[in-house]
């Protein structure tokens, strides 16, 4: 008795519901694809990184008509991945000789793309009222004067100098021995660490040595000072263990896979084209890190503004 | 195996002459390290190799470059595989994902709320079945829906596998003890091994895609399952067995009709920490581009923002709670809905599912509520706040625990000559657990030599011992209380579930902010993930002595600290330590974050050789050495609580 009435119920409010339904799924059509067919992008980690894609994958999708797959991967895992044919772009690196070695060179599933026009930094740098209050501290002869501020419960006697993420190059304990500097090399281990510590070393007046590199979105929101160290020179970096110069200029660049560089579809001229400044990428990446934007919002909102720079990456048909 | 009479009590004179043996070797090292104070440590430099990592680099390349040619990965890693996207994509496009030419998944949101409400419901009884929809709902308003079903989505695939995997090999593992012998370790090795060490080796072998993620994610979840299948089947009293086989039943029958049935609670419990270590590993799967609430995860951590990141994680929570609910009261006990119930809840559930198929809004989850916004902006709101105002008595007390606890321990073990610690840990394990683990100790301190990582495995070694004692300290205080109050241990066991479940970076970002990257803030964080454990354990212990007792104590005129001290803590001692053998493996199980927030050594070792190729090798080690510190521990352990217990 009470199991018809349940049925009976239930029926009846399925009716109902059926009656003033609403919109139903399918009632409009969504967007579909051209010939450009299906673009892999690998984003990396990073915020600067996901400015150049959220860019270059928006221009894909909206003039060109591709379908494009963002992955988000590590470089190592994404540069695997133009082997295994599931990448077809990295569109920011950072040097990696030894991945340029073994994808480039040995296994050749990987080629380069030309520079995406951003320069990129690598060095040592401490927060903005520090280099106000102590302006010699930017020379490298000066830091172990200040050794002893930079002390901390992880670097005991010595100065402590902040390492990050482990991605990047570094060769911070070189450059410590060789320039003979009373400092011990901490590793934070994670970027996070790194803008933890720069960020509350401005605000609350701390001595604060580290590892760091621009383009980086936090530089808009601290202006960290770099240290000078000895000049770069070509091959100051030969041997690892000797090495006593600055880091080199970055010339940051894009990598593309080899059968995607070869079909040359409109996706990959586009990378291929794809060039801009230091300005460009800070602008976006301000959009996504500090506006919270979503990257393509931060993307479109960019590209209206430019769209005579955009012209110019478009595949010359 | 063989039960020895053990004498229950060891004679008194025995225990004071094995305790100034103790005392002895403690002081002789003491002696010794100030002697040999960083002779033969051992150490490795950052970017520093050995011809071990090398080779390892070696054969990593050797391997990616077949890739394409070998036939193992053409007929068998390739099928494994399809299947398993194949499955994962499957479930994606039931519940998360657009799919078969839909712009939204076959079964929206109502049907996805109305089907969990049902299930619950038939397992676990209307309280819980409440729970589950209003859990369900929260990750819509929260802005999460399809996110969260993309997690809900990889993490049942993963179960589903690591059960039709983990169940029979638990059972044969019930039923052989060689077969229990063999799979010890090698379960060992899958728990404790940083999954950062093979996250990148994994996308060489399954590509990048579901598939990946959830091997990786069933490597880290199986283990729970088959273990505690094996010894819900060994925990069947013998004579019943005995009566079954006497009665002439086969093995098959013995097993079907009479093992399975007794164990069929613990197997339930085993499903349930294979559905926790599943959510565990959410955030590190999207480092591969696992879909879901892991990603946004790590993508609101590139800038520091804690409020979305934290939002995202608490979504992970309330999946966690829900599903731990659900399968524990499944587990409690066996009920039967009425009929009208289930025809009427089925009823609901497919017309819910119907109208979800069809019409748009019971389809995609519309939140303008805004929960999720106004979560972020609440967590970002605490957190600022406790980077502002707290650093002052947190530095403070970061540098007073370094230089008293982590400094000198670590100065003990990393700066003394290898072979002296070696030999105090051999000498140690004899004591303690008899020849047995005096050996098993030495092999295990003779691979620490053999990855080329001694010193780097000395320092992690201190401070895991250290965040162990933090860990027990914790756990004790809060254990007993919860032991003796249900209302505190109504409010605080949520509070353990989401300390367990909760991604550890969302915690990172203002603990760095509190206590600078460091040693000790590697410290907090395996607190913060192991001592939820070791309460639970030591609250269920101390629950579980008889009423009886306790009340004769109180009946005696002792104080409730009496109780505790001389009653309850002593009559709970095995669960004591169970929590610190399971305190210590947690711990461990966080070296590699630990690497992330400045603990350097092991944890860094790890994350480096996932970041750079020439540094693989050395990763595989440290992961290697991270697992061998965690089955040294974990026996020595043991060891010790048989002789205590006993």
């Amino acid at each position: 008795m009470a199991r018809h009435s349940v049925l009976g119920a239930v029926l009846v409010g399925a009716l109902a519901l059926a009656g003033c339904g609403g919109a139903k799924v399918g009632d409009t059509s969504t967007g579909a694809t051209g010939d450009c067919g299906t673009f892999n992008l690998a984003i990396n980690p990073w915020v600067g990184y996901e400015a150049n894609a959220a860019v270059l994958a928006y221009v894909a999708e909206k003039e060109l008509k591709c379908k494009v797959t963002k992955k988000e991967l590590k470089e190592e895992v994404a540069w695997q991945g133009f082997g295994t044919g599931e990448v077809d772009a990295v569109v920011e690196n950072w040097g990696h000789d030894d991945l340029r070695k073994k994808y480039i060179d040995e296994q050749k599933t990987a080629v380069s793309a030309g520079s995406t026009g951003v320069k990129g930094q690598i060095g040592w740098y401490v927060p903005p009222w520090l280099a106000k209050e102590h302006p010699d501290i930017l020379d490298w002869n000066n830091l172990n004067k200040y050794a002893d501020k930079f002390k901390t419960s992880e670097s005991g006697d010595k100065g402590q100098l902040l390492d990050g993420d482990p991605s990047f190059v570094t060769n911070d304990e070189a450059l410590v021995k060789n320039l003979n500097l009373n400092y011990k090399v901490v590793y934070g281990g994670s970027e996070t660490a790194l803008i933890q510590a720069f960020r509350q070393a401005e605000k609350d007046k701390k001595w604060v040595l580290g590892y760091f590199y621009s383009p980086q979105w936090l530089l808009n929101e601290v202006k960290l000072e770099k240290v000078k160290l000895p000049a770069y020179t070509p091959g100051c970096d030969a041997d690892a263990e000797k090495i006593a110069c600055d880091y080199p200029d970055y010339d940051l660049d894009k990598i593309v896979s080899k059968k995607f560089a070869d079909a040359n579809g409109p996706a990959a001229q586009l990378v291929k084209n794809f060039k801009w400044t230091n300005e460009d990428q800070n602008t976006v990446a301000k959009y996504i890190a500090e506006d919270k934007m979503k990257p393509e919002d931060a993307a479109k909102k960019w590209a209206d503004a430019n769209a005579d720079k955009i012209k110019a990456w478009l595949p010359k048909a | 195996m063989v039960a020895v009479a053990a004498p229950r009590q060891l004679p008194r004179v025995f225990q004071y002459r094995k305790s100034l043996i103790f005392a002895g070797i403690v002081l002789a090292w003491l002696v010794l390290w100030m002697v040999f104070r960083n002779v033969g440590t051992l150490a490795l430099g950052a970017a520093d190799l050995t011809p071990l990592h090398r080779w390892i680099n070696d054969v990593n390349d050797a391997v990616g470059a077949s890739r394409n040619s070998n036939p193992v990965f053409l007929y068998f890693f390739n099928e494994i595989r399809l299947v398993i996207d194949e499955f994962v994509t499957f479930i994606q496009a039931l519940i998360a994902q657009p799919s078969f030419g839909r712009p939204v998944p076959v079964i929206g949101w109502l049907g996805v709320v109305a089907i969990a409400g049902f299930v619950s419901l038939a397992v676990a009884g209307w309280r819980i079945a409440l729970l589950a929809v209003a859990g369900f709902v929260f990750l819509g308003l929260q802005g999460l829906w399809q996110e969260s079903m993309d997690t809900l989505s990889l993490t049942l695939a993963a179960v589903v596998i690591s059960l039709l995997v983990g169940i029979p090999l638990g059972i044969w593992a019930g039923l052989s003890d060689r077969a229990n012998r063999i799979l010890t370790p090698v379960l060992d090795f899958m728990q404790t091994m940083p999954t950062f060490v093979y996250l990148a080796p994994l996308t060489l072998f399954f590509l990048i895609g579901p598939a990946s993620a959830t091997i990786a994610t069933l490597i880290y979840a199986a283990p729970p399952a088959i273990r505690i299948t094996a010894h819900a089947i060994r925990s069947v009293p013998r004579n019943t067995v005995e009566a079954s086989e006497s009665l002439g039943a086969t093995r098959n029958q013995t097993l079907v009709k009479v093992l399975l049935p007794s164990a069929r609670k613990t197997i339930v419990l085993g499903i349930n920490q294979t559905i926790m270590a599943a959510l565990a590993m959410v955030t590190i799967a999207a480092l591969i581009d696992a879909p879901g609430l892991g990603k946004t995860v790590v993508k609101a951590l590139q800038t520091l923002d804690v409020g979305t990141a934290f939002n995202a994680g608490l979504a992970i929570v309330v999946l966690a709670i829900v599903l731990d609910r659900v399968t524990t009261a499944a587990a409690s006990e066996r009920r039967t809905l009425p009929r009208w119930a289930l025809f009427g809840g089925l009823g609901i559930t497919g017309v819910c599912v119907y109208l979800s198929y069809t019409y748009l809004w019971a389809a995609e989850f519309q939140s303008d509520v805004g929960a999720g916004s106004a979560i972020s902006k609440g967590a970002t709101a605490v957190t600022e706040w406790a980077q502002d105002s707290l650093p002052v008595i947190t530095d403070g007390f970061k540098d007073f625990v370094t230089l008293a606890l982590i400094n000198p321990l670590q100065a003990l073990l990393a700066e003394s000559p290898w072979f002296l610690v070696a030999l105090v840990i051999v000498a140690l394990s004899f004591m303690i657990g008899g020849v047995r683990s005096a050996i098993v100790s030495a092999v295990c301190v003779g691979l620490l030599i053999a990855t080329g990582l001694w010193q780097d495995s000395m320092i992690t070694l201190a401070s895991t011992l250290v965040a162990t004692i933090m860990v027990m300290a914790l756990g004790i205080v809060v254990g007993v209380w919860m032991g003796r109050s249900r209302r505190a241990d109504r409010f605080i066991r949520p509070v353990l579930d989401a300390a367990q479940v909760m991604p550890a970076f969302v915690y990172l970002v203002p603990f760095l902010a509190l206590f600078s990257a460091s040693r000790f803030t590697a410290i907090i964080a395996a607190v913060v993930f192991a001592a939820p454990v070791a309460i639970k354990i030591i609250a269920d212990g101390i629950r579980a002595v008889s009423p009886a007792t306790v009340e004769a104590s109180t009946a005696l005129g002792s104080s409730s600290w009496q109780t505790i001290v001389k009653v309850q803590l002593p009559m709970a001692r095995g669960a004591l330590t169970l929590a610190a053998n399971q305190g210590l493996i947690y711990v461990l199980s966080m070296v590699v974050v630990g690497g992330l927030v400045g603990a350097g050594a092991l944890g860094y070792d790890v994350v480096a050789g996932f970041s750079q190729g020439q540094l693989y090798g050395k990763g595989l080690a440290a992961g290697v050495a991270i697992v061998v510190l965690g089955v040294m521990l974990d026996r020595l352990t043991q060891a010790a609580a048989k002789r205590w217990t006993n």
